[in-house]
């Protein structure tokens, strides 16, 4: 009797625990729309000065960034996979892999924002306010859009380095795995949110 | 004792196979906008970005094995942020 009502409330747990980490990334979704909002306006305004801005982009290192992240999904999903078929070793293995895999996509960041910062593309610098207005708005909205995405990105990496302790320690195993799940669900929004962003400023032609 | 009916795990194959449709995907909207076609190169841009995050929500996020529940909320923030922007746009093309 009594382990048949705990067995109830840890299933009740799991979806609501769930629906909560959907709720929360709706609230993502919203903050990014917004963004994107002002983003959309203000190419439909100034359409030519945003062709102009997008040519100083790194088509490659886009393109490379989007392979990164779009492989992280890969190997987080099959992280998640695995511990559920109580695969520890293998799942640990994919955890691994997701945050370097994350990191190698900040490193990319780092060297693309340096290059534009080194060329005068950053805030209020001298270079960018003699530009007109459309490329200021650009790369304003350039620097703020991937790098809150790029806070997302280091602040999934640091919850996958916990979860991969909690995997370590037993914590999360084939009978307990939603804190990976909602990890992993996290994840895979960052990469939904990359998805959008990657055509929005490298494939302007 | 276990959670039977949440323990969908999803085999390899599939996700490899999402992966490889995720990156040919990449690669088609790179050409889509190498042909350089003004607007039509952004809507199909946007087109082939809502397919992949279709298929990362789908099968990465396991949104095909949720009750309907999950899918139907999904539609909320996605149906909130067309309002705001398709009536943000309908405001600067007609004002």
């Amino acid at each position: 009797m009594n382990e048949t009502t705990h067995t109830h409330e840890r299933s009740i747990d799991y979806t609501g625990a769930k629906l909560g980490m959907w709720l929360f990334l709706f609230t993502e979704i919203l903050l990014f729309g917004g963004m994107f909002l002002v983003y959309s306006v203000y190419r439909e305004v100034n359409t030519a000065d945003f062709h102009e801005a997008a040519k100083e982009m790194s088509l490659v290192l886009g393109a490379v960034n989007t392979a990164v992240l779009l492989t992280s999904s890969l190997t987080m999903a099959l992280s998640i996979s695995a511990i559920k078929r109580g695969e520890k070793v293998r799942s640990l293995l994919f955890q691994a892999a997701t945050v370097v895999l994350g990191l190698v996509f900040l490193v990319n960041k780092y060297f693309e924002w340096s290059d534009h910062i080194r060329l005068g593309f950053y805030p209020n610098s001298p270079e960018l306010l003699a530009m007109s207005h459309g490329k200021i708005l650009y790369f304003g909205l350039y620097y703020v859009m991937t790098g809150i995405h790029g806070v997302h990105v280091l602040i999934g990496a640091g919850v996958i380095c916990g979860t991969f302790i909690l995997t370590k320690l037993g914590k999360i195993s084939s009978n307990d795995f939603i804190k990976l799940e909602n990890t992993g669900l996290f994840w895979h929004l960052v990469d939904v949110i990359w998805i959008y962003l990657f055509p929005l400023f490298y494939l302007i032609k | 004792m276990e959670q039977h009916q949440e323990t969908h795990a999803v085999g390899a194959k599939t996700f490899i196979a999402n992966w490889i449709a995720l990156l040919a995907l990449t690669g088609l909207t790179i050409g889509a906008a190498e042909l350089q076609m003004g607007k039509w190169s952004m809507l199909a841009n946007l087109l082939i970005a809502s397919a992949k995050a279709s298929l990362v929500l789908w099968f990465f996020m396991h949104l095909k094995y949720e009750s309907r529940l999950f899918k139907l909320l999904l539609l909320v923030p996605i149906v909130t942020i067309t309002i705001i922007i398709g009536f943000t746009f309908l405001d600067i093309w007609y004002r």
